[in-house]
């Protein structure tokens, strides 16, 4: 557009926002990626060597070279890391699945529920999304805790006889995952399977096509687009989570997003955690790219 | 039409039970008598009652909501500019840069964002406190602003601001006369979006706070951390309170206006 591409308020409008975002997103990957670098050391800030513009050029030289990759040495040599790395991906990968399996249904249901319902039901599944996730996760202490409702309901009942124990198990954080992350599974799928025409499955059983072969064949491949998004939504912030398996798992459990919380908060190790951040975000940098990309030509679709 | 079978509304049943018996419970066991929270003792609003007498929450509590108004005011400002940079501005250097840079916070672990904050503001020495929490959840905020008023701007009919700019206006007129009162609901529900994250973040603000700047959602988490408590359970149903309301308020305002624009395009159509 012509008239709106050249004048200065143009410019402001994407400026303004561009220069915030480099600013305070961009910059600090940066700046988490140098002190990654730094060593340890007593002093404020708790890293060295810390450039100033004081020292002149020769001295950034200097610090330039003072820089190691030691941090990332370190975290190839303690199993820790790397079983942390590992489990946060395992934990995410199985949760995510878990998710999956129980949005799909739902998002299936409500796509076929009659036209005039499915607005509340679309609101019905945004509301908790509302109300804060750290809340979401301490409701559920008071529900898995050994003497907690889940099992004293099940007590009560007489399906088991003696208390399940679920907190401070990875059980509870997959059950916590796949509670907080249910409706960004369920929004994709849901906006997939509403777009689809519906006489493709009735011609497919038409031509004598069993539901169960109807739903392989057609609906699932043509809601795929929605169950990729949704996965993606779920596993890349799963990964790095911090409030769910420090408040639901137990001590055993290793996470990298709680490892990197430590090490900043308790062992107050910036260069480490600066170097586990760099790590974490170089693992999820295939999967956000792919879904930006698929959000880009989502944009483009719909334009 | 059969399509609305049985095993649909069960799985949707069931869902929604999942999605809401939790948030429930929590609610039901704040006016719990007992201070255990698993022993249902009779009712009782002696935990709002206590938590109004504690100091430190009310204050977090007053900070929290300082935080989320102020960064959700900016936050809404800059994203609704960045989705017009995105829907209107197809080609410019540093698109794709720009478009990553909106769309990665949405999916970044929160660990990381508020670690490299944290670690921008020590570097440029900017003392940690009320700013540095506000600077934080702009930035979050505002990518969050720019998705629900895209996904706006790309159902609006364009030929409306064409026919503004044609009959002369300034696109600075044109924006605030013709596309700001369009997109207006969808940027409202970007500000409401902006401040219920705001007032739910932990993560960032744990990261970017400093001392006298304990927030609502921090002072929360180290009082669970020492246990599950009614009052607690009472702070936390305040909290979902709060949000219903706002939400509630934001849906009725979208709706009117909505039926404001049907009938508007009655009355047009019938004064033809």
């Amino acid at each position: 557009m012509k008239a709106l591409g050249s004048s200065i308020f143009s410019r402001l409008v994407i400026i303004v926002p561009y220069v915030w975002l480099l600013l305070f997103f961009l910059v600090p990957f940066v700046i988490v990626f140098r002190i990654s670098l730094s060593t340890t050391a007593i002093a404020q800030p708790p890293y060295e060597p810390v450039f100033s513009l004081a020292d002149g050029l020769s001295g950034i030289i200097d610090n330039i070279r003072q820089l190691s990759f030691d941090n990332f040495v370190w975290l190839t040599e303690d199993a820790l890391y790397l079983n942390a790395y590992l489990s946060s991906i395992k934990i995410a990968g199985i949760s995510t699945l878990l998710t999956l399996l129980i949005a799909y249904p739902i998002a299936y249901g409500m796509a076929q529920a009659p036209r005039t319902w499915r607005p509340t039901l679309l609101m019905l599944v945004i509301l908790p999304f509302w109300t804060s996730f750290l809340i979401r996760v301490y409701a559920w202490i008071a529900i898995l805790k050994p003497e907690g409702l889940l099992n004293q309901l099940l007590l009560s009942v007489g399906i088991i006889s003696e208390p399940l124990i679920i907190l401070n198990t990875n059980w509870a954080i997959y059950i916590g995952i796949v509670y907080s992350y249910l409706p960004f599974m369920i929004l994709p799928i849901y906006s997939a399977l509403e777009k689809m025409d519906h006489s493709l499955i009735e011609a497919a059983q038409d031509l004598g096509c069993p539901p169960i072969t109807a739903f392989w064949k057609v609906t699932f491949p043509l809601s795929l687009a929605g169950v990729v998004a949704g996965c993606m939504l779920v596993f890349i912030p799963a990964v790095g989570e911090f409030v769910i398996p420090d408040l639901l798992g137990g001590s055993q459990t290793l996470m990298i997003g709680k490892t990197l919380w430590n090490e900043f908060n308790s062992n107050r190790d910036w260069p480490v955690s600066a170097a586990v951040a760099t790590v974490l975000l170089l693992i999820l940098v295939v999967p956000i790219v792919f879904f930006q990309n698929m959000q880009a030509k989502a944009d483009e679709k719909g334009r | 039409m059969t399509r609305w079978s049985r095993f649909n509304i069960v799985s949707v049943a069931l869902g929604f039970a999942f999605l809401y018996l939790p948030i429930v419970l929590l609610v039901v066991f704040s006016f719990n008598e007992s201070k255990l929270v698993t022993v249902w003792a009779g009712f009782s609003t002696k935990w709002y009652v206590s938590l109004f007498n504690n100091q430190g929450l009310m204050d977090a509590a007053w900070v929290t909501i300082r935080v989320a108004l102020l960064s959700a005011t900016i936050a809404t400002v800059l994203g609704t500019m960045a989705a017009l940079s995105l829907v209107r501005y197809t080609r410019f250097r540093g698109r794709m840069l720009f478009s990553g840079m909106v769309y990665a916070p949405l999916v970044m672990p929160e660990v990381i964002t508020g670690l490299s904050l944290l670690l921008l503001f020590v570097a440029i020495g900017f003392d940690r406190g009320f700013w540095t929490v506000t600077l934080a959840h702009i930035t979050l905020t505002m990518c969050f602003v720019a998705v629900v008023v895209q996904s706006r701007l790309l159902s609006f009919d364009r030929s409306i601001e064409e026919a503004a700019l044609d009959l002369g206006a300034t696109p600075l007129r044109t924006f605030f006369e013709v596309t700001l009162p369009i997109i207006a609901p969808a940027v409202f529900s970007g500000w409401v979006l902006a401040f219920t994250l705001s007032l739910d973040d932990l993560v960032i603000a744990s990261f970017t706070s400093g001392p006298g700047a304990t927030t609502l959602p921090m002072k929360i988490y180290s009082q669970v951390r020492l246990g599950v408590t009614p009052e607690i359970n009472a702070a936390c149903t305040l909290l979902i309170a709060l949000v219903a309301i706002g939400v509630v308020i934001a849906s009725i305002v979208t709706k009117q206006r909505e039926l404001q624009r049907q009938r508007d395009e009655q009355a047009a159509v019938a004064g033809r």
